[in-house]
């Protein structure tokens, strides 16, 4: 099964999500309009981006009339986001160069 | 601290290494050892002594708890938005050395995003391509 981090991380992986989810945390609400006029992709690109950016659940939609608009749940990012997962990949790499160093001592 | 009221949790990394307890105690403690794996530091194994580690991305500050040469080690870790504790164990296991390292008190009412809220997303979005770079 895959871990919650692994779909986060495939869905910011690609440049142009990052960008329209950066966007919405920090401009708050958009329409897709909106999006698509700084995007520098199509509208229908834009939207197809946007549906994976929600499945994900890093983004939220409300519909007003005939627009949609979209918002930042950056919330979903605390799994990959966690302090504890970090620091062990940290820890891990410190171990390997403390390995390194240690055979270096012995000679 | 007020930890009895929110749950922490802790990061645990062991491994066997094929050396003596003192010499890896030495890596532990010796500025000019701890240097090459770990980060520039002015440590000195003496309790109650504080200690400085800086790397490219920022510095963490200490302070000595316990030290008994070749057997353990602890001290505060912390950068202004974590405050734990480090803890190393050295222990005789054959011909080499069982060492542990614990690191305890990470809030979990406290996570990692919070930060990147307050410190910028553009920066925590710069972390996070670092970290899609490092785990291909």
């Amino acid at each position: 099964m895959p871990q919650p981090h692994d779909v986060l991380f495939k869905t910011l992986a690609d440049p142009t999500r990052r960008a329209l989810f950066e966007r919405l945390c920090r401009d708050g609400d958009l329409t897709v309009a909106a999006l698509t006029a700084e995007a520098g992709v199509s509208q229908p690109a834009v939207s197809k981006h946007l549906g994976i950016l929600k499945r994900a659940g890093l983004v939220g939609d409300r519909h007003e009339g005939r627009q949609t608009h979209y918002s930042a749940k950056p919330e979903a990012l605390a799994p990959m986001a966690d302090w504890t997962r970090e620091m062990t990949l940290f820890w891990q790499g410190r171990f390997d160069a403390l390995e390194d160093l240690l055979k270096r001592m012995d000679q | 601290m007020n930890d009895s009221a929110n749950e922490t949790r802790s990061v645990v990394i062991e491994r066997e290494l094929p050396h003596p307890p003192e010499r890896i105690w030495r890596a532990l403690t010796q500025p000019h050892l701890l240097e090459e794996w770990l980060m520039k530091t002015d440590f000195l194994p003496e309790v109650g002594g504080g200690f400085r580690f800086a790397a490219e991305w920022g510095a963490v500050t200490g302070e000595v708890k316990t030290a008994e040469t070749g057997k353990w080690l602890s001290y505060t870790w912390g950068d202004g938005t974590l405050d734990t504790v480090v803890t190393w164990t050295l222990k005789p296991s054959g011909s080499g050395t069982l060492l542990r390292m614990e690191q305890t008190g990470f809030r979990t009412d406290q996570p990692r995003y919070l930060m990147g809220a307050t410190a910028g997303w553009p920066r925590f979005l710069d972390n996070l391509e670092q970290l899609l770079a490092r785990i291909d």
